[in-house]
């Protein structure tokens, strides 16, 4: 019994799918312990980002080239493997490369084991797709996440603590909203960007609607 | 209907052997082991490297007025310089200023905090038998609120001359290391906790606690071992 052909070509869509249509953040809503605990500052973000993606890419990659050879008994057994041995190689490099920041991540590195962005993309994507379209499709995810979480780190460093990627902002007596860097500001962060993101999405959804009808009544 | 798709997973289960599954596992697991021996091995030297910066960094921010350290090697027959030592124990650090006499010397503390282990170096001054200063090294506290402990200017005062005198049979100390509450500071071996973060204050009065009650006496025992070094300091 084979399955149906699901394989799908690499088109722009396949990137550009992780940024917008189905950001694992801001749509899917995945990984929300990673994005709301390491957001308070947006070096944390970029740094957690980029290694989620790293992650995301490498464990999906080898996926994919193994996809014929996994029993789908063991799957998950085999994705958490290949996802574990990713992080752990992360977890040295970021402690190789700079301490303070290894600190200031703490636990959350070792817990992107557990991000289920990275383990959905290996289930229901990279098991099933070639290579190279795995590739993109997860740098595409990656980028997505990164930017999600790079808009509510500076959000909630800017009001937290009167900065950006370290630099001050405000002159000396600027009082900080401290809430914003502790795990509230984190729900109220991204509450705010949810917000903003489906606003836009149904105005641009009545447009079309609203285009489309003008468009049957001219003809 | 159910029982179809009942007999059809089923025998799609029979279709994959054991040793398919163990075929896969082993050899992922392989792999895994592989690439994770790798990377240990090879950002091994840099993390080392890191963290003796990290230390070094702190080490002269903690002891006032040192300009040089040799390191030395506390094990069961007394304090020994680090070189000179292959034994196991605990590093201490000794910090000279320019002409060569001991200004303090830095030990390692560590104990659990709110949310996980606080590990920081803190200095003895032989000379007035008091703790000069704190670093935090490695800690997860709450931003904003427990991790002031790094910074707050205020719990930083209580280190400028914390009272860590032996006792009269050189045993511990005299008085025990306290945390009280914000703004109850009476004695000189009290710590003013950061109101709010009674708990990570609490973790660094008791890690100073334990640390200097053990400490401090073998470093007095040995004191003339310490000074005597500082001619040869990097």
């Amino acid at each position: 019994m084979k399955l149906p052909d699901q394989e799908e070509k690499i088109t722009p869509d396949t990137f550009l799918r992780g940024l917008w249509e189905e950001n694992p953040v801001f749509v899917m809503l995945l990984g929300m312990c990673p994005v709301l605990a390491v957001t308070n500052s947006a070096i944390n973000a970029l740094a957690m980002g980029l290694a989620t993606t790293f992650v995301l890419l490498c464990s999906s990659s080898l996926v994919s080239l193994f996809r014929k050879l996994i029993p789908k008994q063991v799957r998950i057994a085999t994705y958490i493997v290949i996802i574990a041995t990713f992080v752990t190689i992360v977890d040295y490099s970021i402690q190789a490369i700079s301490l303070d920041l290894y600190n200031a991540l703490g636990a959350f590195i070792q817990l992107i084991v557990v991000n289920c962005m990275i383990l959905g993309r290996a289930e229901a994507y990279a098991s099933k797709q070639r290579l190279g379209a795995t590739i993109v499709n997860g740098l595409g995810m990656g980028v997505g996440f990164t930017i999600a979480l790079l808009c509510l780190g500076s959000v909630r460093e800017i009001l937290g603590a009167g900065s950006l990627f370290g630099f001050p902002l405000f002159a000396e007596n600027f009082q900080p909203w401290v809430v914003m860097i502790l795990p509230p500001g984190g729900f109220f962060v991204l509450g705010g960007w949810l917000l903003l993101f489906n606003w836009y999405r149904q105005y641009r959804e009545r447009k079309l609607m609203e285009q489309q009808g003008a468009s049957a009544h001219g003809s | 209907m159910n029982q179809t798709s009942a007999s059809q997973t089923q025998g799609l289960v029979a279709e994959t052997s054991s040793f398919a599954m163990l075929r896969t596992l082993s050899l992922v697991a392989g792999l895994s082991g592989f690439l994770v021996v790798l990377a240990y091995q090879i950002t091994l030297p840099l993390i080392e490297e890191n963290k003796r910066i990290a230390i070094e960094r702190a080490l002269f921010k903690v002891i006032p007025g040192a300009v040089s350290r040799r390191d030395f090697m506390l094990t069961a027959q007394g304090i020994v310089p680090a070189d000179d030592s292959s034994g196991d124990g605990k590093l201490i650090y000794a910090g000279y200023d320019e002409q060569g006499r001991l200004s303090g010397v830095a030990l390692e503390a560590a104990a659990q905090g709110y949310q996980d282990v606080i590990r920081l170096l803190y200095s003895f001054d032989p000379a007035c038998q008091c703790i000069r200063g704190i670093q935090v090294l490695k800690m997860a506290e709450t931003p904003g609120i427990g991790d002031k402990i790094a910074k707050d200017p205020q719990f930083q005062e209580n280190f400028v001359e914390l009272d860590a005198r032996l006792n009269t049979d050189a045993s511990g100390l005299a008085n025990d290391i306290l945390m009280v509450k914000h703004g109850t500071r009476t004695e000189p071996w009290q710590i003013d906790a950061i109101s709010g973060a009674t708990i990570s204050s609490r973790a660094v009065a008791r890690m100073l606690n334990d640390s200097a009650q053990q400490m401090v006496p073998k470093i007095m025992t040995d004191l003339d071992q310490l000074q005597g070094a500082g001619r040869g300091a990097e």
